[in-house]
C-alpha cells in the first residue's frame, strides 16, 4: 500500500519536474505555446470534474466561470492590479456566480441544474458581446516585456494546483460525501450528509478553479474578443476532454485534456474543423458503451492481459 | 407611444408560438421518457434546413412542404431513438436524465458541424412570393408568413390535444406520465411508448424549425439557443404540461420582445435566465404546473 503510495509520489515528482525543464531543451514557442494549451485543459478538465465527476452533477456552462475569471484578471491586471490580485479576484468572482445559480438550482433534482448552468453560460456570452465589443490587447509597454516563459510556469502552477485539489478533495471528507451524494442522494442525507452543501462546495470550488484558470489565460493572450473565453465551445471541449479520460477519478481529466488537445492539434492540421464531428461521435460512444472512458478501457485491456497470462500460468502444471 | 408597444407585442406573441411549439415537442419527450433531449434545438435546426431545401431545390412551398419535413423528421426521430436513445429505457430516472443529456449533447455538437459542412455558416431564409405580405390592423403590422406560423402551431397544439385526451395511444401516453410501472402492469407496451414520444417530439421540433426558416432565418449554430429557449419554457410552464408549455413560449417571446423595446436589445437575453431562476425560487412546478405529489 504504501509502496504504491511512493511510487506514485515519484511518478507525480518526475512528471511535474520534466515539465518545469520543459523549457530548458525547448526552445521552439509553437511548442511551448501547445504545451501552455494542454495544461489550461488540464485544468479546466479537472476542475469541471470535481463537480461533474466525483458530485454528478452536469454543469453545462464550464465556460460561464472560465470567461468570468478572464473577464475580471484581464480588466483588473490590466487596471494596475498586481498580478496575484487580479488572479485571486478573478477565480473569487465565479464563486458568486455559481451560488447564485447553485443555490436554487441544487434544492431541486433532475434537470434544473444543466439547464441552469447553460442558461447562465449563453447569457453572459451574449451579454459580454453585447459589452465589450471590441478586441482586448494588450498596451505596448506590457507587449514590450511580453516573455512567453512566467505564462507556461503560470499555467503549469494552476495545473498543478487544480490537479492537486482535486486529489486532496477526494481522499477528504468532502470528497467522500460528495460520492455518497451522487450515488444515493437520500441514503447519504439520513447519514447526515447534506447533499446541498456538499453540491454549493464543489461548485463553489469547481468555478473557483476555472476562475483561475480564467486568470491565467487572461494574462498569456495578447488580444482577444472578451467574449470569446465564453465561448460554449470551452464548455464543450472540457466535458469531452474528461468523459473521455475517464469522469470521477483524479488521473482521468489529465489523460483526456492531453489526448483532447494533442489528437485536436493533430486533425486540425488534415481536415479543418471536422474533428468536432469525431469527437463529438466518439463522445457519444464513451457514454453508451465506455462510462470510464480511456482508464476504463485500459483496466479492461490489463485484466484481460492478466487473466490470461494466469490462466495459461493456471493450465501449465496440468498439461 | 402606445402603437410601438403594441407592435412589440405582436411580434412576441407571433415568435412566441414558435417558442411554444417547439417546447411542447421537447416538454412532452421529457415528461414521457424522463429524457432530456439536449440537441432538441440542432433537430429544429434540421427541420429549417430540409424546409429551405425542398423549397430551394425543388420549389415546394414552405407550407405545402410542412408535412414532407414532418415526415423526414419522423423518419429521423426513429432512426436516433433505436441507435441512441433506446438503450436509456432501463435506468432509473436520474441517470436516464443524465446519460440522455450527455447523449444528446454530443448529438448537438455532431449535427452542428455536419450542418456546418453541408450549409455553410451563413444566415438562410426562405423568401416566398408572399413574405413581404403585412396584415394592418389598428395600425399594427401582422406579417403576413409569421400569422399563418401562429395559426399552424396552435392548430398542431389543438390536434396534439385532441390525440392526448381522445385516443388510445393518447391515453397510454398519458398514463406512461403518471406511472410507468403502473402503464405496464396494464398491458401498455412502454418501449412503444417511448418510442412515440420521442418521435413526436422530433417532427415538432422539425416543424418548428421549418416554420422558422420562413418567419425569421436559420444559421447551423442556432441549435444551442433553441434549445436554451425551449428548456426555459418548460421549465416556466411546467414539466410535461403541454398547454402551459404553450403558453409560457407566448410569454417568454413577449417578455422579450418588451424587454429589448425598452431596455434596449442587450437584454434580451437575460429575460430567459432572470424568469428561469424567478421560476426555481417561487414556483419550481411551473407557471402553470401542478406540485407533485
Amino acid at each position: 500500500m504504501s509502496a504504491k503510495r511512493i511510487t506514485v509520489l515519484a511518478l507525480v515528482v518526475a512528471v511535474v519536474a520534466v515539465l518545469a525543464a520543459l523549457p530548458l531543451f525547448v526552445k521552439k514557442d509553437s511548442t511551448i505555446n501547445l504545451a501552455c494549451l494542454v495544461l489550461l485543459y488540464v485544468a479546466l478538465a479537472s476542475s469541471w470534474n470535481i463537480l461533474g465527476g466525483y458530485a454528478g452533477q452536469t454543469n453545462l456552462g464550464h465556460a460561464a466561470f472560465f470567461g468570468l475569471g478572464t473577464l475580471v484578471a484581464r480588466f483588473t491586471w490590466l487596471g494596475g492590479w498586481p498580478l496575484w490580485a487580479a488572479l485571486l479576484a478573478g477565480a473569487c468572482v465565479p464563486v458568486i456566480f455559481a451560488l447564485i445559480i447553485g443555490a436554487p438550482a441544487f434544492r431541486l433534482k433532475g434537470a434544473y441544474f444543466a439547464i441552469g448552468t447553460l442558461a447562465l453560460a449563453q447569457v453572459l456570452y451574449v451579454t459580454v458581446a453585447n459589452k465589450w465589443p471590441l478586441i482586448t490587447s494588450l498596451p505596448a509597454r506590457y507587449l514590450a516585456t511580453y516573455r512567453l516563459m512566467p505564462r507556461y510556469y503560470l499555467f503549469l502552477a494552476v495545473a498543478v494546483f487544480t490537479v492537486g485539489v482535486a486529489y486532496f478533495l477526494v481522499k477528504s471528507r468532502l470528497g467522500l460525501g460528495l460520492m455518497a451524494v451522487r450515488e444515493e442522494e437520500d441514503a447519504a442525507e439520513s447519514l447526515g450528509v447534506s447533499g446541498l452543501r456538499h453540491k454549493l462546495l464543489a461548485f463553489g470550488v469547481s468555478a473557483f478553479l476555472a476562475g483561475l484558470a480564467g486568470g491565467a489565460f487572461a494574462f498569456y493572450h495578447v488580444g482577444y474578443y472578451p467574449q470569446f473565453p465564453f465561448s460554449p465551445a470551452w464548455t464543450f471541449d472540457t466535458m469531452m476532454a474528461v468523459y473521455i479520460g475517464g469522469t470521477g477519478t483524479v488521473v482521468g481529466p489529465i489523460i483526456g485534456a492531453v489526448f483532447y488537445v494533442l489528437v485536436k492539434e493533430l486533425l486540425a492540421l488534415k481536415v479543418v474543423e471536422a474533428h468536432l464531428i469525431i469527437f463529438g461521435i466518439l463522445f457519444i460512444l464513451v457514454v453508451l458503451f465506455l462510462p470510464g472512458g480511456l482508464l476504463e478501457a485500459w483496466s479492461k485491456i490489463r485484466s484481460a492481459l492478466g487473466s490470461r497470462a494466469k490462466s495459461r500460468k493456471a493450465a501449465l502444471p496440468a498439461g | 407611444m402606445l402603437a410601438p408597444i403594441a407592435q412589440n407585442l405582436a411580434f412576441g406573441i407571433l415568435v412566441g408560438g414558435l417558442y411554444g411549439i417547439a417546447a411542447v415537442g421537447l416538454s412532452l419527450v421529457f415528461g414521457v421518457t424522463r429524457f432530456l433531449n439536449v440537441s432538441h434545438g440542432e433537430l429544429l435546426m434540421l427541420g429549417g434546413y430540409a424546409g429551405f431545401w425542398l423549397y430551394t431545390l425543388y420549389h415546394v412551398d414552405p407550407f405545402v412542404g410542412l408535412p414532407i419535413v414532418v415526415l423526414l423528421m419522423v423518419v429521423l426521430g426513429v432512426i436516433l431513438y433505436k441507435l441512441l436513445f433506446a438503450g436509456m429505457v432501463k435506468y432509473p430516472e436520474e441517470t436516464k436524465v443524465k446519460n440522455t443529456l450527455l447523449v444528446g449533447f454530443g448529438l448537438g455538437l455532431v449535427l452542428q458541424n455536419v450542418a456546418l459542412r453541408l450549409w455553410t455558416a451563413d444566415d438562410r431564409g426562405i423568401t416566398t412570393t408572399y413574405s413581404s405580405r403585412v396584415i394592418s390592423l389598428a395600425g399594427v403590422r401582422f406579417p403576413l408568413v409569421r400569422v399563418a406560423s401562429f395559426l399552424i402551431a396552435l392548430i398542431v397544439l389543438f390536434a396534439l390535444h385532441q390525440f392526448l385526451q381522445r385516443t388510445y395511444t393518447g391515453k397510454a401516453i398519458r398514463a406512461t406520465v403518471q406511472d410507468w410501472e403502473a402503464a405496464t402492469l396494464m398491458a401498455i407496451d412502454v418501449q412503444k411508448v417511448y418510442l412515440l414520444t420521442f418521435v413526436l417530439g422530433t417532427a415538432l421540433a422539425g416543424m418548428a424549425g421549418a416554420l422558422v426558416s420562413v418567419g425569421y432565418s436559420i444559421q447551423p449554430n442556432m441549435g444551442l439557443e433553441w434549445t436554451l429557449i425551449t428548456l426555459i419554457v418548460m421549465v416556466l410552464g411546467g414539466l410535461g404540461s403541454i398547454m402551459g408549455t404553450f403558453v409560457a413560449g407566448v410569454v417568454l417571446g413577449v417578455a422579450q420582445s418588451l424587454t429589448s423595446f425598452w431596455l434596449g436589445g442587450a437584454f434580451r437575453e437575460i429575460v430567459a435566465l432572470t424568469l428561469f431562476l424567478l421560476v426555481l425560487i417561487l414556483r419550481p412546478q411551473g407557471l402553470f404546473g401542478v406540485k407533485e405529489g
